[in-house]
């Protein structure tokens, strides 16, 4: 077992994190650092645990023993808002969006969260006025390739766009870590290749990033630390390619595929 | 919500205020130019605009909203008794008392979402008509009403030694009487005050929070924003505007009763903003005069009246008219509100406003490209 002390370096550490539901045990003794300004990948079949875990890390799940830490700060027990206004944003699997909204106000909500934090009441100024969360929302809009629809509402778009939008939201709030949970399922090849460059331009910027991944292809091009999960547990750990030789690996998950 | 201009927005108040204050000319030949009716109009336009704020923008549906209503009146009735004819005290105690009571019944309403918070404003509201029949009474005076007297110890009007010469005062703003068009005219400024407020509301930072809330609340909370005062303050503003309208009820008709705080007249102003167009601005109070018009117009239509309408027609045809229209008129008038709600329900589920909304873009549509449907939808 690694050790459970998190390093200097360390954003997320997640100690001991197990996680039941009735006789599934979801997740079973996950430990696990993500390092500053690195992207962490998890990888592993359907059904392994690792949108659990990703749960666990924004408080959506209590997890039933465990701890998760985040910058030094024990998070498990503390409500999903406060934890983003610490600095972790989330990309969901299934978008997360406000399908009643422009992309424009998707884009901007999550930009005034950051600025403004968990409420103010800021009823007289007009959305129009607000110049730097606008531009800010643009930019990332535009980053996403969505900004010829800003003006249309969020339920039109198709599936693959979606997501784009969900990356803009994510973005838009320069989190201290990003969540992203299979960013790419449902979008075309082209697509795919463009949110690959898009997350490899902010990995320059130094952003912190956890990425769940099915497509090998963007695991091994954005990822310098890759976690296995299978069946709630973690069944390797390291860099790409020592995961890729890993026979366990090859057997419980490359190797059908591969 | 929408992106508009500073100038747009003032064009469209200032559109507004010419059609709420030429509100007697243009409904003249509808018959409904006459004060009572027209202050109706006026303060049931508040109260839909500030249920809207709840309902329409955060999609919390409180099927409690006469209480507050109520607690205005009663809390005006009071200021009349204690301090001052003059309708300013009693407008902004109505105001502070609503505010606080939509905060405490807020408070814990807020706690359940969809049908489980409205079942609790619900009972919250009912509780509150009981109440006022039972353990209340030394405030509401029952069954009666509390209405006011010779002997009432309006302070400030005698301190300043503005007193009752013989009769009873009636609610005034700074000598201008409450009743007539009077009455009117200061209920109409004040909606379109409220309008103003609403409107500023409605392009304002928190009020896309309240849109994001309806769209997707458990998205709002992973983004970082604390959901609940969000919606308290839409509660709370929502309750004032109600305390508001309920004061000018009082103002105008001084006295006030629990019934003025039954369920029927929670549920009536959600029919108003339903029927109007939910989360637009104009719509709830297009839905409320509808409702009011309905009550008042409809509802006084008799066989007499009838006969006279279809006098025209022979004999034999009038009487069949006549009978077959009955149904819909006086006490039927319900049963016509009924069937325009449910056709609009069913046919334009965004309310009238969705209505005016096709019909515009039936129009600009023609002109230019066929894309603008897809756009976000105005107001
Ligand atoms: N909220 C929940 N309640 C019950 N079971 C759940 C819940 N969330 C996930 N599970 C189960 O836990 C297991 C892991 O799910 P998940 O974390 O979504 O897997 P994946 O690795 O594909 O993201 C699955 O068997 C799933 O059915
Ligand atoms: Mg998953």
């Amino acid at each position: 077992m690694r050790t459970t002390v998190p390093m200097e370096n360390t954003v997320l550490h997640i100690a001991d994190v197990d996680k039941r539901f009735g006789g599934l045990h979801a997740l079973s003794d996950i430990d696990l650092d993500v390092k500053e300004g690195t992207t962490h990948a998890i990888i592993g079949p359907n059904g392994a645990g690792k949108s659990t875990l990703l749960n666990v890390c924004i408080g959506r799940l209590a997890p039933d023993s465990g701890a998760v830490v985040f910058d030094g700060k024990t998070i498990t027990g503390k409500r999903p808002y406060e934890i983003n206004q610490m600095g972790i944003a989330r990309v969901f699997q299934t978008a997360e969006i406000f399908p009643d909204l422009t992309l424009l106000q998707n884009t901007m909500i999550p930009a005034f969260a950051k600025r403004d934090g968990a409420f103010r009441l800021n009823a007289w100024p007009m959305v129009s006025r607000q110049r730097e969360i606008q531009e800010e929302a643009e930019h990332w809009l535009q980053d996403v390739g969505l900004i010829e629809y800003k003006d249309r509402l969020a339920s039109s778009l198709s599936r693959g766009d979606k997501r784009r939008l969900e990356l803009a939201m994510g973005l838009v709030q320069h989190p201290r870590l990003l969540l992203l949970d299979e960013p790419t399922a449902g979008m075309s090849r082209h697509d795919t290749n463009a949110t690959i460059d898009l997350l490899m331009k902010i990995k320059e910027r130094g952003m912190t990033k956890v990425i769940i991944e099915h497509d090998m292809h963007v695991v091994f091009s954005l990822a310098d630390r890759i976690t296995v999960l299978a069946q709630g547990r973690i069944i390797a750990d390291g860099k790409p390619e020592d995961v890729k030789g890993n026979p366990v690996v090859q057997e419980a998950y490359l190797g059908g595929t591969h | 919500m929408q992106m508009t201009t500073l100038r747009q927005d003032f064009l469209f108040l200032a559109l507004f205020a010419i059609a709420v204050l030429t509100m007697p000319i243009w409904l003249d030949p509808l018959g409904a130019n006459y004060p009572d009716l027209l202050q109706k109009f006026a303060i049931y336009g508040i109260f839909a605009i500030g249920f809207n704020i709840l309902f329409g923008l955060t999609g919390y549906l409180s099927f409690g909203h006469a209480a507050f209503l109520g607690v205005g009146s009663y809390a005006a009735v009071w200021a009349f008794k204690l301090f001052s004819m003059n309708v300013v005290p009693a407008l902004l105690l109505a105001m502070i008392v609503a505010g606080l009571f939509s905060a405490a019944i807020g408070y814990i309403c807020l706690r359940r979402a969809g049908i489980y918070f409205s079942i609790l404003t619900l009972a919250f509201a009912q509780m509150s008509y009981n109440l006022a029949y039972s353990v209340l009474t030394p405030i509401t005076n029952g069954e009666t009403g509390l209405q006011l007297s010779l002997q009432d110890a309006r302070i400030l009007d005698r301190t300043f030694g503005i007193d009752a010469t013989g009769g009873i005062p009636f609610p005034n703003f700074f000598g201008l009487t409450m009743g007539g068009y009077g009455g009117f005219y200061f209920c109409a400024v004040l909606l379109i005050v409220c309008f103003f407020i609403a409107l500023r509301i409605d392009r304002s930072p928190f009020g896309m929070m309240l849109r994001a809330i309806k769209s997707n609340q458990n998205r709002m909370a992973y983004t970082g924003f604390n959901t609940r005062p969000y919606a308290m303050t839409a509660f709370i503003i929502s309750g004032m505007y109600a305390g508001l309208a309920g004061a000018l009820l009082a103002a105008t008709d001084p006295l006030a009763g629990a019934e003025r705080m039954q369920w029927t007249a929670s549920g009536e102003v959600v029919l108003m903003t339903i029927l109007g167009g939910a989360g637009t601005l104009v719509g709830p109070i297009v839905g409320a005069g509808v409702i009011k018009y309905f009550e008042n117009i409809f509802s006084a239509y008799n066989e007499g009246r009838l006969h006279a309408i279809f006098s025209f027609l022979p004999d034999g045809l009038e009487n069949f008219f006549v009978t077959v229209t009955t149904p819909f008129v006086g006490e039927g008038w319900h049963l016509t509100l009924g069937i325009a709600f449910m056709l609009v329900v069913i046919f334009l589920p965004g309310g009238l406003m969705e209505g005016v909304r096709r019909i515009r873009s039936l129009f600009s549509r023609r002109k230019s490209k066929p894309e603008q449907a897809e756009l976000a939808p105005a107001e």
